[in-house]
């Protein structure tokens, strides 16, 4: 990641083009002279990847069909259903609704960083233990949502449950409207808080 | 989605002066309402600037005792706020009630109070719809109108501003503050902000064309219960039915409402009324409704909503 060549973006309000022709390029004004391809540079789950990427091409696709990193899912494309959870900065976000190119020089985490076969994140072993999910599909982005939704208890985020908002305390009923972004079409939903409430009581 | 040309902006005054050259500009904040449209190409921009690292994220007090809230602040980030929780707290609760926290991480101050409707039929592209295509017809007028609006409709468009946040900040009197192309800035308040849909439901705010929020102001703070309370169709991730954000103490009341109009709907004149009751009130902040059969529970809904929060602030 160099943050000299973003600051160098910035700066000079470089511009990419999805598609554009040579002639076209040449045509458009100096200041936004767009280059076919985006060029994006994302640390993702640690690493550094670099990519060229048509801009119209989301966060979630640069992820699954770039980086070939197919944990996390595409349920609506849409804002709608969790099951693109990633987190950027620490933070989780749809990354449906999101395009890679906005995230030049952002760290991403996604599942696979998170654990793997072998040394599970306890996030992922409650649900196992719990039997947190059905068909599975949901599951990358409940797991995802679910480490990063502890962070924001930890860090006094209050949430619409929250009785007083200068109080924020865990409990089943914050897990319930805080995961509410994640649709689990299984309904696999007790066995899923279940399974957080393991790993906030330090059991998992 | 349609191809497009994308830029960071570095300041301000050159993302909107960017906007207002670039034919077919959007600006592009948290993405979560424009990249929705493009998907389904509802919105087609042919440039977006990004104007999130323009150095409006940050949270700061005013000379008057109030707040400044920068256009980028994250709904999250909004709600959180120390300040705001304790001196307007009406906008924590509003802010927590929309969407989901993933979308909230993203979601931004100037984003939200510019989010598009959700008239299924400005979703729907084979059918007519004068927001969508100035001209075409209106599909929600005979059509499947159960959320929409009943108060300062036109015969053009009877569609909903969906923001809970707005609602908010028409209660605490807050003013938007811009850029425009030309580099001056000005403040528009949050009454005058929202259009109601008249004959050109396509224009829904008085920013001008690569006018650029810069941010959100907030007057001193004045006290009384904050209350937001939101009537929706499940508990958690849906549009409001019909809200209300409410700031009420004993003997007096602010009180505007969410999934009436085309934008927060408050009659200050109606606020006056609070010691006759809720009845009262309504009479006063709803006349010359417009309802339909579908849609008219919404009234007697918003005035159990008022008596509640009365009830709440011992007016
Ligand atoms: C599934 C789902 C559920 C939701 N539920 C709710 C809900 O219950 N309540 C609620 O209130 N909202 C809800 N939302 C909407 C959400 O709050 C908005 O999408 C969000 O606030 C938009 O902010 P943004 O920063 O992502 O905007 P963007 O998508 O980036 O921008 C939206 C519009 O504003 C313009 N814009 C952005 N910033 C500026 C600026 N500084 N100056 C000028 N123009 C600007 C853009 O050009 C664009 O036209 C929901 C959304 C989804 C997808
Ligand atoms: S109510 Fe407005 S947004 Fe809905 S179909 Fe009619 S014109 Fe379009
Ligand atoms: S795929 Fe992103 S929220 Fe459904
Ligand atoms: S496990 Fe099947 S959708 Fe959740």
């Amino acid at each position: 990641m160099s943050l000299t060549r973003r600051d160098a973006m910035i700066m000079s309000g470089v511009a990419v083009a999805a598609g554009a022709t040579g002639t076209e390029a040449e045509s458009a004004p100096a200041s936004t002279r767009p280059p076919p391809q985006a060029d994006i540079r994302l640390t993702v789950n640690g690493q550094a990847r670099r990519l060229q990427l048509d801009s119209r091409v989301s966060l979630l696709d640069a992820l699954r069909e770039h980086l070939h990193l197919t944990g996390s899912k595409k349920g609506c494309d849409h804002g709608q259903c969790g099951a693109c959870t990633v987190t950027v900065n620490g933070r989780r976000i749809n990354s449906c609704l999101s395009l890679a190119v906005m995230h030049d020089g952002d760290e991403i985490g996604t599942i696979e960083g998170l654990g793997r076969p072998g040394r599970l994140h306890p996030m992922q072993a409650a649900f196992i233990a719990h039997d947190g999910f059905q068909c599975g599909y949901c599951t990358p982005g409940q797991i995802c949502s679910a480490v990063a939704m502890l962070e924001e208890i930890k860090d006094g985020i209050p949430s619409h449950v929250t009785e007083d908002l200068n109080d924020v305390r865990y409990s089943a009923d914050e897990v319930r409207e805080r995961m509410s972004g994640n649709i689990c079409r299984c309904a696999a939903y007790p066995n899923i808080v279940a399974a957080i409430d393991d790993v906030h009581g330090g059991r998992a | 989605m349609k191809p497009f040309t994308y830029q960071r902006a570095a300041t301000p005054a050159e993302a909107a002066r960017v906007a207002a050259e670039m034919p077919g500009s959007r600006f592009i904040a948290g993405g979560t309402n424009l990249l929705d449209l493009m998907k389904l190409q509802i919105e087609t921009p042919g440039h977006l600037v990004d104007v999130n690292h323009l150095g409006l994220d940050r949270i700061e007090p005013t000379a008057e005792g109030g707040l400044r809230i920068g256009a980028m602040v994250r709904n999250t980030d909004l709600a959180a706020d120390k300040r705001v929780r304790r001196d307007y707290a009406v906008l924590s609760r509003a802010l927590l009630s929309g969407a989901s926290a993933q979308l909230r991480n993203k979601a931004t101050t100037g984003g939200n109070l510019l989010q598009r409707t959700r008239c299924p039929y400005f979703y729907e592209p084979s059918k007519p719809c004068n927001k969508r295509v100035p001209g075409s017809g209106c599909a929600a007028l005979g059509g499947f109108n159960r959320n929409l609006a009943v108060l300062g409709t036109s015969d053009k468009c009877i569609a909903t501003h969906p923001s809970d946040m707005a609602v908010a900040m028409r209660v605490l009197d807050a003013t938007v503050e811009t850029v425009s192309p030309d580099g001056t800035t000005r403040s528009i308040p949050i009454a005058d902000f929202h259009r109601l849909p008249g004959d050109t439901p396509h224009i829904e705010t008085q920013l001008g064309r690569g006018e650029l929020i810069t941010g959100v102001m907030l007057p001193a703070p004045i006290g009384g219960l904050h209350v937001y309370r939101k009537v929706r169709d499940r508990a958690s991730y849906a549009f409001a039915v019909v809200s209300i954000a409410a700031v009420v103490a004993p003997g007096r009341a602010r009180l505007a409402y969410g999934g009436l109009a085309h934008k927060p709907w408050r009659v200050e004149a109606a606020e006056a009324l609070v010691a006759d009751g809720a009845a009262a009130v309504a009479k006063t902040a709803f006349a010359g409704a417009r309802t339909t059969p579908e849609n008219a529970f919404k009234l007697p809904l918003a005035q159990r909503l008022t008596a509640s929060v009365l009830a709440d602030g011992k007016v």
